[in-house]
């Protein structure tokens, strides 16, 4: 592939996704105070010494906003890695060996998917401890129907292609099928719902957040900046949106580059687009 | 599925056969998911009682708690009973208030339902119309434009957008109110007047979506045999759109239209919390917040009713609207 071939569309998506990738590495270094600390005002508004301005409490909005970044784009990829894993494990074990395994897996994913991530993810949250790895796995299993679905349609389209039934005459086993045969063929399709369900992560975590059910205060996380300085909005304090429009921004990025990924493997195969 | 000799054995027309499975199928799906919401988070590790109280769990008030509130029968009939109930519209009371949930459910699933309901109206039509411009203009500039906006739309959160709105409308210009207050006997015009933010919030989001969906539903329409011929009868574009690819089109944008009135009950649910309206989406959100399991249970259930229903009736809706099962060799 060709660095120039490369629209110019998707480098701005891959920037920026680097980006907050830099801040969430580097934050205790690159933020100009800490997570928790009250340096002055509250909702002061953008100065040199604070170029976001300071929120609900007079803390630096940008340190903040550096810090939440850690948080927001670490359990995204954690839940994002998980659902993927169980997803696409599962559906390849369905679509290989089909029978009674295949209806079973199939029917209870039509089951969970016939109720909304949303509501499922507030009634399973409403039960549980409030702690970080039950929130990422709950949002990994609610995600990873998503991915089983595909993972399972894709399978299926590319186990019955000749190469497969010749490794089959040939007596290789059910694992060598699907990581030899299956898996390097449905790649590019499964990275861009990567790309996808990272997005949709990070939207959920956020969305979680914001309604007080995700990441616990006093720990900084995207969703959860909106929602302390919310109250800010009637008094014209924009301390809110700038949280949010980080949010907005990480998902349009990554929602960018997927949809490069998607024409391009369109345009290789001739198919598969919508 | 379906037997050759068209009838079957019941003496029913395959279409019928095919809507009463479908209808079977949505009630199946929706014993399992109540089963789910009640059995399955009972199943849950964790007790409720002791997440109930929190800090303050003691042995002697976990005990206390569980006896109060009748956790200490055997599920399956703790389950009938609540089914029996939900059946019958009695959702129990709330633990946090003592009130009764269905009281209150009825008041808010309307407000909630009128909510969706204007979002709905004025979003698919829409939706539908750029879906269709996109299409006529396919890979030229106003296609372009279209898709690029349509992809940022997709990535805002509700809440940003909400928020947006707010700063903008009813913070500087000062046109538009907030928070969005409603009460029983409030006019019409009124009502709508209360929603506009919330509405314009769930239209901007749901649209890009919706029209990226009908925009791929028509144009793979578009590239098949009797589009070319009806381009080569030198009939104009919009024509041979409206006259031979809408009518194709039906069933996968019913299905895309449907798919998203679902999305929008869903995504009442933090419009509501974002411009303080008494809908259901706020009830549960603060149900949850004490982890108050009646009401949570049941607005769970009703959500999740709404959804399947919506989702039935797009599959039904599609049934109906293919030719081929209408007419039974």
């Amino acid at each position: 592939m060709r660095l120039r071939s490369i629209p110019i569309s998707a480098w701005i998506g891959m920037f920026g996704i680097a980006l907050a990738f830099i801040a969430a590495l580097f934050a205790p270094w690159l933020a100009p105070y800490g997570e928790r600390e009250i340096i002055g005002a509250v909702w002061e508004p953008m100065s040199w010494q604070h170029p976001l301005g300071t929120d609900n409490l007079g803390r630096d909005l940008l340190s903040r906003l550096i810090f939440g970044a850690q948080t927001t784009l670490f359990v995204a990829l954690g839940a994002s890695v998980l659902s993927f894993t169980i997803g696409i494990v599962l559906s390849f074990i369905a679509a290989v060996t089909g029978g009674w395994i295949d209806q079973g897996l199939s029917r209870v994913n039509d089951l969970m998917m016939s109720i909304p991530t949303l509501i499922f993810a507030l009634v399973v949250l409403a039960a549980l401890p409030q702690e970080i790895w039950i929130l990422i796995l709950v949002m990994a299993v609610l995600d990873s129907t998503r991915v089983f679905r595909l993972g399972r349609a894709v399978a299926l389209d590319i186990a019955v292609m000749d190469f497969v039934e010749a490794a089959r005459l040939r007596g290789e086993g059910t694992s060598w099928i699907i990581f030899r045969e299956i898996l390097p063929n449905a790649l590019s399709p499964l990275l861009a719902e990567f790309g996808l369900r990272f997005a949709f992560a990070v939207l959920f975590l956020s969305t979680l957040s914001f309604l007080g059910l995700g990441i616990q205060p006093p720990e900084a996380d995207w969703g959860g900046m909106v929602r302390d300085n919310n109250d800010g909005i009637i008094f014209g304090v924009p301390a809110a949106l700038i949280p949010g429009g980080a949010i907005a921004a990480l998902a349009v990025c990554v929602n960018i580059v997927v949809d490069w990924l998607l024409r391009r493997t369109s345009s290789l195969k001739g198919g598969r687009d919508g | 599925m379906r037997n050759e000799d068209g009838g079957g054995s019941l003496g029913l027309s395959p279409i019928l056969r095919l809507i009463l499975a479908r209808l079977g199928l949505s009630f199946l799906l929706l014993f399992g998911v109540s089963l789910m919401i009640f059995v399955g988070i009972e199943a849950l590790p964790g007790d409720f009682a002791s997440t109930y109280l929190g800090q303050n769990a003691t042995p002697q008030a976990v005990a206390n708690i569980r006896a109060q509130l009748g956790l200490e029968d055997p599920i399956w009939s703790r389950y009938l009973q609540w089914l029996g109930g939900a059946l019958t519209l009695d959702f129990g009371t709330s633990w946090a208030s003592g009130q009764e949930v269905s009281a209150q459910i009825a008041r808010r699933l309307s407000n909630s339902l009128f909510l969706a309901g204007v979002a709905a109206i004025i979003s698919v039509p829409l939706a539908i119309i750029l879906g269709m411009i996109a299409v006529r203009y396919v890979d030229k500039f106003p296609d372009r434009v279209i898709n690029v906006v349509s992809l940022a739309a997709i990535s805002l959160p509700e809440f940003f957008v909400g928020y947006l709105l707010i700063l903008f409308f009813s913070v500087k210009f000062g046109i538009a109110p907030f928070p969005a207050i409603v009460y029983p006997d409030m006019g019409l015009w009124e009502r709508l007047g209360m929603v506009a933010l919330p509405v314009a919030t769930l239209v901007l989001v749901v649209i890009a979506h919706m029209m990226r969906m009908t925009r791929a539903a028509i144009l793979s329409i578009m590239s098949s045999a009797y589009m070319e011929t009806a381009e080569l009868k030198g009939i104009g574009a919009f024509r041979a759109i409206l006259g031979h690819a809408a009518p194709n089109a039906v069933a996968p944008i019913v299905t895309v239209v449907a798919l998203n009135l679902a999305y929008l009950v869903v995504g009442v649910v933090v419009v509501e919390v974002v411009f303080v309206y008494p809908g259901m989406g706020q009830y549960m959100v603060d149900a949850v917040t004490v982890r108050d399991m009646p009401v949570v249970q049941a607005c769970g259930l009703i959500f999740a009713a709404v959804y399947i229903f919506l989702n039935m009736a797009a599959d039904i809706i599609s049934i109906l609207a293919n030719p081929r099962l209408r007419h039974p060799r």
